[in-house]
């Protein structure tokens, strides 16, 4: 059994008394399909900022192909390979599509060819037609599909998506869906924070769930919507409604 | 290196060269001790818009840089007979070094609040001037600059020639900023500071960098200032009136570009140097009022906005 | 005198002046604190204010009188400058902080120019009976040219705190700042009330100015030197806290007040950038913790 390309010891993160996160211990093999999933508020975006290095936790590590990297920046995290969509999407406005993959490709690691791996990313992901526009000018699923070539852009070994499916219509998410279980074959590891379950439960190949910052179950699809911790989350979630 | 680099270095080496023969086709000193000023509105523009306009982080201190340029070159000059290119580069580092102090401010501040505080650093270098007796306090202190040398025609127009140098290495190193990776950088950025930092991009360094480039551009336009009009005072080099074209000119011209600057320096400058003459030096600042509330009102993106918006509209 | 009169009489004059400071800096805790337009034209408009009261004074109104007048013409001067301002940017969405800062700033220099063209750039002043009197309280003097316009302090923020406190049009004005979408549900247009507080904002501008044309004589430049000291006070106070203004003025008084006695007076105009320097690195959301 090889080793997990991330793992996370005892994390813990508070603001001010609320405790938003942890402990938690989570570990990610490479090359698998992790997908989170849990109630809003529960600490999923939390969990990535302490992985991607926006927050630093108050306690515990982070690990990266078995390197504490807890005291690391971001840039540095992703010049390792821990990438990332956000659930906003942020393109860098004021640049054309092709200049923003340009970003990380000038600052990642030596490309040699920066335009030809833009190309070949944009076309990849289906934007090629969309290269020389600005990126103001896209629309909600070409923003999508532009935070994802941003995102795997640079080759990465960890692929973090937020709520990357997020107000897209059923083809469009079976579009990128297509577009991760690709990258996935490729030897991404790759994380997937969702809240559309029919997408995160086909995707993953393993599931964990968190309720007020702590993880309270870990499994296959099935495992977990069986889970009675689970099923009170979210079926007694709508019984109150 | 690319086609348009190319000509961008022919176009840098050709106007060095008009400038140089310049002296001996226009007989009249007035025209380089006019153009001097508007050069220095160039460097300062620039420099400016390194910071201001890449990465949108604005700066009302401008003045403060540039008072701390020409009070470096005198004071060396004054105490150690150190000729001005030495004080240049003194001014050059002094300039970086309080750039990388206003770059840390970014670390906790950011936009109005950026922008108060650096006007809070011109007042702030302002009453330390006026407070150290060596540097002359209010009253200022007096420079006797050595004669130009024998190839000059005569002192305007060294001093021109010496800002034109200035201005080219100031707008080619704004160039290579705006188009390198540093450029996409700081965009990247100015649209998104998280995302930025994400696709490994080291913001912070760059911002740091960004600041450093646009404080030593600032301070350079400074530094020949003393030599220039023998003369530097507390009032006339942290004038809010370089603060506010060292903003007004980008808008006008265009941030998004080096050449945004240049233009709109070149404009607005000529034409207060004629409202100074021919009319008087308030209705200057009127003038430049008033366009910079059209600016903003009208034409947000500056001449170069308005010309790329023309171009899309009209059909091909 | 004994040093501990001397401490006296410098408390006393960093107390009047920062109540003084306090009447300036009030439009700006409206305008910025309140409704986030970092308007830096508001002292070029205290000191076209100071230039209303100087007129009227002409006539032989007194200064006082003079600002209670000028507060009508300020107000609809104000709603203009909004109406300007919103049809500017509000309608293209969004504001962005360089483009009205650079407004703000292209329109103090033309008050500015305005005023000198006008009027001229010497130094204009007022007369009043009050002006060369003097109070004094044991070994404390208090001029009357100060103590006049310091109680321009307290008064003019009593009345504004009450207005704001008591009065639904004051309590729209602060419900704007929270959430404007709620405010157009309880059939407000927000447009209208943020007019009326811009205009509000401008009309204080006037007494500032008549503040300060009684402490000393005015020229039409006089604002550059005020625009530290009122982002200062505003963002020290906590971003539109009324009663916090004059708190963190007359702090701010006594601070300059002592530096100018006991250090160099010629350090005092650094004090106000220092202050909020230091304050912005260690708390970048103010003193009283608002956002940034």
């Amino acid at each position: 059994m090889s080793s997990p390309v991330l793992s996370m010891h005892g994390v813990e993160k508070s603001f001010g008394l609320f405790r938003a996160l942890g402990p938690v211990d989570l570990d990610l093999m490479p090359q698998e399909r992790l997908g989170i999933i849990g109630p809003n508020g529960a600490g999923k975006t939390t969990l990535i900022n302490c992985i991607t290095g926006v927050l630093k936790p108050d306690s515990g590590s982070v690990e990266f192909e078995g390197a504490d990297i807890t005291a690391q920046p971001s840039f540095k995290r992703a010049r390792l390979g821990i990438s990332r969509t956000f659930q906003i999407p942020q393109p860098f406005r004021g640049m054309t599509v092709t200049e923003n993959l340009l970003v990380p490709l000038d600052y990642l690691h030596g490309t040699t060819n920066k335009h030809r791996r833009a190309a070949e990313v944009l076309d990849s992901v289906g934007l090629s037609a969309r290269a020389a526009h600005p990126s103001e000018d896209l629309s909600q699923l070409e923003l999508r599909k532009l935070e994802l070539a941003r995102a795997l852009v640079g080759n990465p070994k960890v692929l973090i998506a937020d709520e990357a499916m997020a107000g897209l219509s059923e083809a469009e998410i079976d579009e990128v869906l297509a577009i991760l279980m690709r990258l996935n074959q490729q030897g991404v590891a790759v994380i997937m924070i969702e809240h559309i379950m029919h997408a995160v439960m086909r995707f993953s190949q393993r599931i964990v769930c968190f309720e007020m910052g702590q993880l309270i179950a870990s499994g296959t699809a099935e495992e977990v919507t069986r889970d009675p911790k689970v099923q009170k989350v979210y079926f007694g979630e709508q019984a109150h409604h | 290196m690319t086609r348009n680099s190319k000509i961008f270095l022919a176009a840098a080496l050709a106007v060095l060269l008009v400038g140089l023969l310049a002296p001996h086709v226009l007989k009249n000193p007035f025209y380089f001790f006019a153009g001097y000023v508007i050069l220095q509105y160039v460097v300062i523009a620039t420099g400016w818009n390194i910071l201001g306009g890449y990465a949108g982080y604005i700066n009302f201190g401008a003045a403060g840089f540039f008072g701390a340029g020409a009070y470096a070159s005198a004071f060396l000059f004054n105490t150690f007979d150190i000729p001005l290119w030495g004080g240049l580069v003194a001014a050059c580092l002094i300039g970086a070094l309080l750039g990388v102090l206003m770059g840390y401010l970014t670390l906790r501040i950011q936009g109005v609040y950026f922008a108060i505080a650096t006007l809070g650093l011109v007042i702030i270098l302002e009453t330390i001037i006026h407070n150290i007796p060596a540097l002359g306090g209010a009253r200022g202190i007096v420079v006797y600059g050595p004669p130009p040398p024998a190839w000059a025609a005569g002192p305007s127009q060294y001093m021109f020639f010496l800002m034109l140098l200035i201005a080219v290495a100031s707008v080619s190193l704004a160039r290579w900023m705006q188009i390198s990776w540093v450029g996409r950088g700081l965009r990247a950025v100015r649209a998104s500071e998280n995302a930025a930092e994400c696709s490994g991009v080291p913001t912070l360094r760059l911002k740091l960098l960004a600041c450093a480039a646009s404080g030593a551009v600032l301070a350079a336009a400074g530094a020949p200032y003393p030599f220039y009009t023998s003369f530097v005072e507390p009032v006339t080099v942290f004038s809010l009136l370089i603060g506010l074209n060292a903003i007004a000119m980008p808008l006008i011209g265009g941030t998004r570009t080096w050449l945004g600057p240049v233009i709109g320096a070149l404009l607005l400058a000529s034409t207060q140097q004629i409202a100074t003459i021919t009319i008087s030096s308030e209705l200057n600042i009127l003038f430049v009022g008033i366009v910079l509330i059209a600016f903003v009102a009208l034409a947000p993106n500056g001449i170069l906005g308005l010309v790329a918006r023309r171009s899309r509209e009209t059909p091909r | 005198m004994t040093t501990l009169d001397i401490l006296l009489n410098v408390l006393v004059s960093g107390v009047l002046f920062g109540s003084i400071y306090a009447v300036v800096a009030l439009g700006l805790a409206i305008t910025f604190g309140i409704l986030h337009i970092p308007n830096i034209a508001h002292p070029a408009l205290v000191i076209m204010g100071g230039y209303f009261v100087v007129q009227a004074n002409r006539f032989g109104i007194d200064p006082l009188i003079a600002a209670t007048l000028g507060i009508v013409p300020f107000y609809l001067l104000g709603m203009l400058l909004y109406t300007f301002y919103a049809n500017t940017f509000e309608r293209r969405g969004r504001a962005e902080v360089l483009q009205s800062l650079t407004l703000f700033f292209g329109l103090s220099l033309v008050i500015e120019i305005f005023l000198v063209l006008v009027f001229g750039s010497e130094l204009q002043s007022v007369s009043a009976p009050y002006i060369g009197t003097s109070l004094k309280l044991g070994q404390i003097t208090i001029p009357g040219r100060l103590l006049v316009p310091a109680l321009l302090g307290p008064v003019t923020i009593g009345l504004l705190w009450l207005y704001f406190k008591y009065t639904n049009s004051g309590t729209a004005i602060r419900a704007v700042a929270h959430d404007e979408r709620a405010l157009s549900i309880a059939g407000l247009d927000p447009a209208a009330v943020k007019r009326r507080a811009f205009g509000l904002a401008t009309a204080t501008a006037v007494i500032g100015g008549a503040a300060l044309v009684l402490i000393g004589p005015i020229d039409p430049f006089g604002g550059r030197f005020q625009i530290g000291r009122v982002f200062a006070i505003v963002v020290l106070a906590g971003m539109g806290s009324i009663p916090g203004t004059l708190v963190v003025a007359i702090m701010l008084g006594i601070a300059e007040s002592l530096v100018s006695s006991y250090l160099n007076p010629a350090w005092s105009p650094g004090v106000a950038f220092a202050i909020l320097l230091a304050a912005l690195a260690l708390r970048p959301q103010g003193l009283f913790g608002a956002a940034r």
